[in-house]
């Protein structure tokens, strides 16, 4: 090949590549374009501070909505983290043990269940014993999706803590459950906590499982044990009604969701960032 | 010759079916520096982890026959592991602090010991630092990162660590490898300064190295051991062709 030769076909691939990423980034770029156009103008006080009105009548917002997705993702993390580090401690610190494959496999499996399947799961536990839509249900339904994503960024996390650190703290005398929680998993800590952030993000935008879980909810409520508003089931609800007022605050809506998820990213970069200077010098 | 601290007896040692050591008999004289040498590959290593049953973590590794420390099986059943590893202390080949502060990578091991007051450790954090020829440099910024340090204070700082819990017997698997000559120096003084207390066991491919910081060399070739003797005989006056042949830069 002449070097002529060897630069035209480098040009193309790069052009080709190019290309590649411009179509990738389009429909982010679309997204986020459509979703600040419409949904910025409908942002305001109100909507923050304010209870859906009824039918008919102007204006309302969807405090009870922000609340209640808080709530929800602040459960599914209360569900899902403890569980999930410590099923990923167990997969990446005793690899030996027969019930490692197992909880990989399930761990695998869980993560591609649609979520709608794990709504309607944690419908039959949650919500059928007790007869009753609940901020639990919601909760334990976005546990459920949550868990394969902290499981296996904390396997993932532990296994990169080079072995050196572990054989150090060992040789100093260290049971192997010392070494695990005062040596190796404070090092793996930021990337960690970077993963159920992540996860955070991932399930904040839920909503088939929150309909029949959570369901929905008018009003103002911070009980557990009721049904519970969050802000995609608003989103749902206000984009399928016939009204006018109504869609223009799902796309409040779905700025503010998107804008959630942003900020929740962002502060996961951020705190990687903070610990590993911590970390490292 | 002073007495003997580390008995070894016929001991073989395997990675799943591959045989790695062979029937190596050792003794390990107190309050002396022993270096094993050979060339990689030969079990050196394998070995020296042997002795504070660092290989316990590698699945399906085992060893057979004996390891005596004070006439106590090291592979017993009623050996503690955990208070084995109090007692034999070891410096790895990559220094391996931990991502905490310089006082605190210290005073680990004391404090998973259990019960020491803080002025206990702080007085021990400080002895350490001081025999591992540290503390001078680092005495202003000990609640810095101990990664903050160049890698030959990271070895010594690996040092102080392990002479933290005043164990009997030092493990170094290489413990100059990556260290420039200065840094080498002075963990090569060191070595010296701590052997009136401690018992030493120091893998090696420098042979400089050996002679000049041991008092007893082990030649070890395929996982055998070929050779042991005081140092000067193993490097003057050999009894094995063979390892006349490394010692000399013949091959390895």
């Amino acid at each position: 090949m002449t070097s002529l030769q060897r630069r035209i076909v480098s040009r193309t691939a790069e052009v080709f590549c190019g290309f590649a990423v411009l179509i990738a980034l389009l429909p982010l770029a679309a997204i986020l374009f459509y979703v600040i156009r419409e949904g910025i103008g409908a942002l305001n006080l109100a909507f923050f501070t304010q209870m859906p009105k009824p039918v008919g009548e102007a204006g309302g917002g969807m405090g009870n909505a922000i609340a209640g997705t808080l709530i929800l993702i602040g459960l599914a993390a209360l569900f899902a983290v403890p569980v999930g580090v410590v099923c990923g401690i167990h997969l990446a610190e005793y690899p030996g043990s027969k019930f490692t494959s197992i909880v990989r496999f399930a761990a695998d499996v869980l993560n591609g269940v649609p979520s709608i399947v794990v709504g309607i799961f944690a419908y039959g536990i949650a919500v059928l014993p007790v007869k009753r839509f609940s901020a639990i249900a919601g909760g334990v339904a976005l546990a459920i999706l949550m868990l394969p994503i902290v499981i296996r960024t904390t396997e993932e996390l532990l296994r990169l803590v080079p072995s050196g650190l572990r054989e150090g703290a060992l040789a100093l005398g260290a049971s192997r459950s010392r070494a695990i929680f005062t040596v190796i998993l404070p090092a793996a800590l930021p990337g960690i906590l970077t993963g159920i952030l992540v996860a955070l993000a991932r399930i904040a935008g839920e909503t088939a499982p929150l309909l029949f879980t959570s369901f929905n909810n008018r009003f103002w409520s911070t009980n557990l044990a009721q049904p519970i508003a969050s802000l995609t089931v608003q989103v749902f609800t206000y984009a399928i009604s016939p009204y006018e007022d109504w869609h223009r605050q799902a796309w409040a809506g779905a700025f503010l969701l998107v804008m959630m998820i942003l900020t929740l990213s962002m502060i996961a970069r951020f705190a990687v960032r903070r610990l590993e200077r911590m970390n490292r010098p | 010759m002073s007495q003997t601290k580390i008995t070894v007896r016929d001991f073989d040692f395997y990675y799943g079916s591959a045989k790695v050591l062979h029937g190596i008999t050792l003794d390990v004289p107190e309050n002396q520096v022993t270096a094993l040498i050979g060339p990689s590959g030969c079990g050196k290593s394998t070995f020296v982890r042997s002795i504070n049953r660092m290989n316990d973590i590698i699945p399906e590794a085992h060893g057979e026959g004996t390891i005596l420390i004070d006439g106590k099986n090291v592979y017993g059943r009623e050996t503690d592991v955990v208070s084995l590893r109090r007692r034999v202390g070891m410096v790895f080949q990559k220094s391996n602090p931990f991502p905490k502060s310089i006082f605190d990578n210290v005073a680990y091991g004391l404090r998973i010991n259990g019960r020491k007051t803080k002025r206990d450790i702080e007085q021990i954090v400080e002895k350490s630092l001081t025999r591992a020829a540290l503390w001078d440099e680092v005495k202003d910024r000990l609640n810095g990162s101990a990664f903050a340090l160049s890698g030959g204070q990271q070895q010594r700082l690996c040092i102080a660590r392990a002479l933290a819990v005043d164990p009997e017997i030092l493990l170094m698997d290489e413990p100059a490898s990556a260290l420039d000559p200065i840094a080498t120096t002075k963990i090569e003084e060191l070595i010296y300064e701590l052997k009136s207390n401690y018992t030493i066991v120091i893998v090696t491919h420098n042979m400089q190295q050996a002679a000049r910081v041991s008092d007893q060399t082990a030649f070890f070739m395929l996982g055998k051991l070929v050779e042991v003797s005081d140092t000067k005989t193993i490097f003057m006056n050999p009894k094995e062709k063979m390892t006349e042949d490394y010692v000399t830069g013949r091959f390895g």
